[in-house]
């Protein structure tokens, strides 16, 4: 194995981490303040996929500017959810709220079968490549890197700068507090599932800008982001990166010494090492 | 209430019961019977008559569209034999036309074994040939044999039907133990200086078995399989296997599985600008939709059974030594697209290969009977516009052994891309590019 091998895989693996990550912290916000499971998590990445796909294959528009009504639309989706299927729950116990994520993810699904069926489909565009020497890193990859990062640090300036930011922090650290503070703990509860799905959303339109998709892709990138939030530590935006970071690492640099069909393996264990080791993530406080 | 539970559970057996008889009836008799007007009413016994041949296809189910060209195939070639007066046999003395009886398998195992029981015992059908797919032609074969019908079996691959020993099924396919040896053969002809091959396939049944056959080949053949790994159905991204293949440094990559992995592999090897001479990979290539990745898709390989560009003729006959029977290449394409108005695949190729080769097996034999055509069909030694065409004689008896998977290549003409046939040089119409010319 040559260094300019390993050089490769370390810098793919680091971008396609921080677009893991950013995926990670719209389920680990969504846990963090509302203590809901959203089993949704990846319909909502499969319908960013495919929003990005009809704004660009559709309407022709670039898929960095199709990311930013994707994070509207998002929004507007999430908070509509969870009026439609959380906010009657919110207070049941743990198991209603799965239940109604699930049912979410299933209808999303159901639909997105019906329409789009499920042969892969992809954006053919390209940024072309980043080259010296054979190392070949692709420009898609770059710009999904980046933005992630931007995201990260535009959702932590709107939680620690901003009053609508702070609310959710308040209502995430203790809800009766908040309310008797005058929060309004419903509309607080709505704008961050609403952020979480938007942050899920613009996660699987960048994904969509590297990799083919189907309506069924979600549930991968799902799978991971639970990974992500626990390795990373729930409630932490920058542990859910640190955890990306590390899952995507795992998948390109490990991989050129195992199998790839190990990869799993390695990482669910790493999941059961970390709650059997430090149940609050790596990052995690206390 | 209990009363009331028993008597309906009582009911729903008895109406079970006789759904089932009801069902079991008329699923041997509901497949309508499409036969020639010459063979409309009379399933006749008398051999002299008509040639009667029996197939099932799938007209519903999952293998309708590949099925159907088998069957086009087939129709075209019992239209052509016909308007020449029949087939000819010795022991008659005389031209005998063809007829078939073929009923809907619903692309289903089980209807498979019902519709060849009746094909041989009630239609009399005299020779058979297999459904689409391997799977199928599986379950049809066990029947034929029982009652020792020869049947020609098209569209099938798998080698696994042939160890069973069965003496009377005769396969056209190249079996999948071959289906990437020819690029192999390929690498090695035209670039003598590879040494180092990476083989990535599918985790699927298909894939896997083709993958194992060819690593032990490459191996036979010298040269060092420096990568031999699977990736999971459904996979899209390809950068681990990318950056271990870089690691590896080969100087082909073969392997693939499905249509949709084997297009985005191929998209993502040419994003990272990998350095190979041969990109062979299973069935994306040989699809025209392949052409949709653009500049991605040139000088991609890919087998497949038969392409109509393929240069099967009248001299690469001779320069072997053997026989051509049948249209030419030209012949063939030209008349199923008057016929059809498109242009034939190798699924429709397959179908009129085997109508042909009974045809000739019938010649041969000069007679009906089932022992002497299967005698002919061990013996045949015959190239046809699908290619050389024999059958193995050892422990996989009817296993096609003289076919060869022919390799296309996307290459470049005007601007467009197409697909030329690179492999066998005897069929080749085009020189084959080495991959890494595209950067």
């Amino acid at each position: 194995m040559n260094a300019e091998v390993l050089i490769d895989s370390i810098i793919s693996g680091l971008l396609l981490g921080l677009v893991y990550g950013l995926a990670a912290i719209g389920l680990n916000l969504i846990w963090g303040v509302m203590k809901v499971i959203n089993l949704s998590h990846g319909a909502f990445i499969a319908l960013g996929m495919f929003s990005i796909w009809i704004l660009y294959t559709s309407f022709g528009i670039f898929p960095y500017i199709g990311i930013i009504m994707i994070l509207g639309l998002g929004l507007v989706l999430g908070i509509i959810t969870y009026f439609g299927a959380l906010h009657r729950v919110i207070d049941a116990p743990e198991l209603s709220t799965l239940l109604a994520t699930f049912s979410v993810s299933l209808i999303i699904i159901g639909f997105g079968t019906f329409i789009f069926k499920t042969n892969p489909k992809a954006l053919d565009f390209s940024l072309g490549g980043i080259e010296a020497g054979s190392i070949v890193i692709l420009g898609t990859k770059v710009a999904t890197g980046v933005i992630s990062i931007i995201f990260t640090v535009l959702l932590y300036a709107f939680l620690y700068k901003t009053r609508p930011g702070k609310a959710i922090r308040a209502v995430s650290m203790n809800r009766t507090a908040a309310e008797l503070m005058g929060i309004n703990s419903s509309l607080i509860l709505a704008l961050s599932f609403g952020i979480g799905i938007a942050l899920a959303m613009v996660a699987g339109a960048l994904i969509a800008t590297i990799f083919p998709f189907t309506i069924l892709s979600g549930g991968g990138y799902e799978l991971k982001s639970f990974v992500i939030c626990v390795l990373g530590g729930l409630g932490s935006p920058i542990g859910a990166l640190v955890g990306g970071i590390t899952l995507g690492l795992i998948e390109s640099v490990v991989t050129l010494g195992i199998q790839t069909s190990f990869v799993p393996v390695l990482e669910f264990a790493l999941l059961v090492a970390i709650l059997v080791l430090k149940p609050s993530g790596l990052l995690g406080g206390k | 209430m209990k009363k009331i539970l028993v008597v309906l559970l009582l009911l729903s057996v008895l109406l079970v019961g006789c759904a089932q008889q009801t069902v079991q009836p008329s699923a041997t008799s509901t497949p309508t019977t499409q036969t020639t007007p010459s063979a409309t009413s009379t399933p006749s016994t008398s051999a002299a008559e008509k040639i009667l041949i029996g197939f099932s296809e799938s007209k519903t189910g999952k293998f309708n569209a590949e099925s159907k060209e088998q069957t086009n195939g087939f129709l075209l070639w019992m239209e052509n034999v016909n308007a020449e007066g029949g087939i000819y046999v010795k022991d008659l003395g005389k031209k005998v036309k063809v007829s078939y009886t073929s009923y809907d398998d619903e692309s289903s195992g089980e209807r498979v074994q019902q519709i060849y029981a009746k094909l041989i015992s009630e239609d009399k059908a005299d020779f058979l040939i297999s459904p689409y797919s391997s799977g199928l032609t599986a379950s049809a074969a066990i029947i034929a044999e029982q009652y020792g019908k020869v049947m020609v079996a098209t569209g099938a691959a798998s080698d696994s039907i042939f160890n069973k020993g069965y003496q009377h099924v005769f396969q056209l396919y190249t079996p999948s133990s071959r289906y990437l040896t020819s690029a192999v053969d390929l690498l090695q002809t035209k670039f003598p200086d590879a040494k180092k091959v990476a083989i990535v396939y599918e985790n699927s049944k298909f894939a896997k078995s083709v993958a194992q056959a060819t690593k032990s080949y490459a191996e036979e053949k010298g040269l060092e399989v420096v990568l031999y790994e699977a990736y999971e159905p459904g996979t899209t991204d390809f950068t681990s296997f990318i950056n271990k293949i870089q690691a590896a440094n080969p100087d082909a990559i073969i392997g693939g599985g499905h249509f949709a992995d084997g297009e985005t592999f191929a998209k993502q090897i040419f994003e990272k600008k990998v350095k190979i001479k041969l990109l062979s990979l299973l069935v994306a290539p040989a699809v025209p939709e392949f052409a949709e990745i653009g500049d991605a898709a040139l000088y991609v390989t890919g087998p497949s059974q038969w392409e109509p560009q393929a240069k099967y003729t009248k001299e690469a006959a001779q320069k072997m030594g053997v026989e051509f029977f049948g249209p030419t290449v030209e012949e063939f394409v030209k008349e199923y697209k008057a016929k059809y108005g498109y242009e034939p695949g190798y699924h429709a190729a397959g179908g009129y290969a085997a109508g042909l080769i009974l045809q000739k097996a019938i010649e041969d034999a000069g007679t009906l009977d089932s022992e002497k055509v299967r005698e002919a069909l061990e013996n045949m030694k015959v190239m046809t516009f699908f290619g050389y065409l024999e059958f193995e004689k050892g422990e996989y008896y009817g296993r096609q052994i003289g076919h060869d998977m022919v390799v296309i290549q996307w290459q470049e003409s005007d601007g467009q891309l197409k697909k030329e046939v690179v492999w066998p040089e005897t069929g080749a119409s085009s020189q084959v590019i080495a991959y890494d010319e595209k950067y």
